[in-house]
């Protein structure tokens, strides 16, 4: 099951003329898939072992921290690649494998034939993982939202903890943790008017206690930022030597 | 007892194990990935110099634990928490006849705590009721995540769990540690969650709930818990070890727990042989919070001993050399413990 990234890279590099290559096609719509828990691309991650195109076929192999990660989550990332490869308007045969999970065989069987999260997990599965993913959802809004609100403390000293309840998307700053915001409450459902108040739960309602709330928030923020955390050193640490997959044509593209 | 700068620590180390993860005791691929998975937490987040072979992790025996916890590690008392894992391993995970023994033939060092699962109905009550004398216990270790023929994992709102906790409320097994682990059914919801522990929590005020990892990777999920309920408590295992790697998120963790559960109800943990406690706990006796996470109050050395060994000691009735101990912090029950109470009724659903 093993390869090396690097070959496999190569013996595609001449594969597709054109102002991408259909390896870096894969390759950004995998950018587009994201490891819920973690709020993270999963190419950001390090997750993707190998892409190897010839033609219209593409084949991608995903490796995670451990063995024993989440089954759901797992399946929730494998399926959510294979979606994004096959919308690619010129795969034809997407295939998308789980390496060195305990539960690869039942993922990898289940992805091939299409069987769905229910197909696949049989008896371990009830509805569907959309409550999983809206929980982490809302998750990831929080913690985007005491981003901003810690950063916009820390910025100016003068303000009270108990006057946050007032501040506005308009009173953000324009950076990296407000777009981020901003995409978080799109996802929620939550509007980006310049008016509407930032430090409000999911359904857009404010607390009616605002330290109390910054502080759950934070509990909130420190978790994931600190799961992303370990999940990475764990990455290393089980990969060791093998980097993760990322386009030559990128790479020479960096070089230069 | 651990000593610095003239300040004398009392030790307990609340989770500690006695495994068997070589070949001969592999059931199948699952027993090498467990293992392998343990030693890559113990890669990633031990000091170089404190890693071992992966030779020596696979089997460490008693004599070692001995000199590793007691002759070196400054431990006063550890408490076997095992993992079963039967389904990964022939003669289990954690060597309970060889741990049961050790703690046997050192009482005032050891306290071996059992293990028990809903799944096995009514033969497993008369298990439980058979374990608790043979051993006698007064806490438990549950793995929710234990593989047990189909099914992959279990919550304590399942009926089977709460009588369970009926009969060790009946015989005085007060302490139940609880570890979330990644597999359960159904696969819908986060496995991770400890909402079902608040539930049982309530229904039985008079046990103990110690949620190892502190929750993590949930650990907000936890803290939201705990701070709503008096007998919920935070074991520091697998936390531990960021004071090396990435000593800002344990700060953070510290800090966290210290607001939404208090002082008095976080216990440290090495999770031998995980990790080892002799470099764990002389780093947290030196460990401050840093100066510009003004959010947190700096560490106490009160709170460091409680930490350390008090607030195990109290749970198991361990005594404590008087001269050592230090009272309860006067802590409301509920709510967030420091630096100040607030009033959660007023800010539910939030």
């Amino acid at each position: 099951m093993a390869r090396s990234a690097a070959t496999v890279a190569e013996g595609t590099r001449s594969d597709t003329p054109g102002p991408r290559s259909r390896e870096e096609q894969v390759y950004a719509a995998l950018g587009s898939v994201v490891d819920p828990e973690l709020d993270e691309p999963v190419t950001d991650l390090g997750f993707v072992r190998s892409v190897a195109v010839r033609g219209v076929l593409v084949e991608v192999h995903l490796r995670l921290p451990t063995s024993f990660c989440s089954p759901n989550f797992a399946y929730l990332m494998a399926s959510d690649a294979k979606d994004a490869l096959v919308a690619l308007p010129w795969t034809d045969r997407v295939v998308v494998e789980l390496d060195d999970h305990h539960d690869s065989d039942l993922i990898n069987a289940g992805l091939a034939a299409d069987a769905g999260y229910r197909g696949t997990f049989r008896h371990e599965a009830e509805e569907s993982l959309d409550q999983l993913r809206e929980t982490f959802r809302i998750k990831a809004h929080t913690a985007a939202m005491e981003r901003c609100l810690t950063g916009l403390l820390r910025a100016r000293p003068d303000l009270a903890e108990e006057s946050l309840g007032e501040v506005t998307l308009g009173d953000l700053p324009d950076d990296e943790h407000t777009a981020a915001l901003l995409r978080r409450r799109t996802a929620v459902g939550l509007p980006a008017r310049a008016e509407a108040r930032v430090l409000v739960d999911h359904r857009g309602r404010p607390p009616a206690d605002v330290p109390l709330a910054l502080r759950r928030a934070r509990s909130t923020r420190i978790s994931i930022d600190g799961n992303a955390h370990f999940c990475r050193g764990l990455l290393a640490t089980r990969y060791g030597e093998e980097p993760a997959f990322i386009p030559l044509t990128t790479l020479t593209k960096e070089n230069r | 007892m651990y000593t610095k700068d003239g300040e004398k620590y009392f030790i307990v180390d609340a989770h500690v194990a006695l495994w068997d993860a070589r070949p001969e005791n592999q059931r199948n691929i699952h027993g090498k990935q467990f293992i392998d998975c343990f030693y890559d937490y113990h890669r990633n987040l031990s000091p170089e110099e404190e890693v071992w072979p992966y030779e020596d992790y696979l089997y460490q025996g008693s004599e070692r634990l001995m000199h590793d916890l007691f002759e070196i590690g400054y431990v006063d008392h550890a408490i076997f928490q095992p993992a079963h894992l039967g389904e990964f391993y022939n003669n289990g995970f954690g060597q309970t006849e060889e741990a049961f023994q050790l703690a046997k033939a050192n009482p005032d060092r050891l306290t071996y705590n059992h293990h028990w699962d809903p799944r096995n109905g009514e033969a497993g009550l008369e298990q439980l009721r058979a374990d608790a004398e043979a051993y006698g216990l007064k806490g438990v270790k549950l793995y929710t995540a234990e593989w047990h023929g189909e099914s992959r994992g279990w919550k304590f709102d399942d009926p089977w769990a709460h009588r369970y906790l009926e009969v060790c409320q009946e015989l005085g097994i007060t302490n139940i540690h609880v570890h979330k682990g990644p597999t359960i059914r159904p696969l819908d919801r986060d496995a991770f969650d400890v909402a079902d522990i608040d539930h049982i929590a309530t229904d039985f005020p008079e046990l103990n709930f110690v949620i190892e990892h502190v929750g993590l990777p949930r650990l907000e999920d936890f803290c939201w818990i705990a701070t709503q309920e008096p007998n919920v408590h935070g074991g520091l295992a697998v936390a531990m070890p960021f004071i090396h790697t990435r000593p800002r998120y344990f700060a953070q963790i510290l800090g966290e727990l210290i607001y939404w559960i208090g002082e008095d109800r976080i216990q440290f943990s090495s999770d031998y042989a995980i990790w080892t406690p002799k470099w764990l706990i002389e780093r947290f006796v030196d460990f401050q919070i840093p100066e510009d996470m003004t959010e947190y109050a700096p560490l106490t050395t009160d709170q460091k001993k409680k930490i350390l060994g008090l607030n195990a000691a109290r749970m198991y009735d361990i005594p404590v050399p008087a001269e050592l101990d230090i009272l309860p912090a006067p802590e409301t029950l509920v709510g967030p413990r420091q630096p100040e109470a607030a009033d959660l009724g007023a800010t539910a659903g939030v």
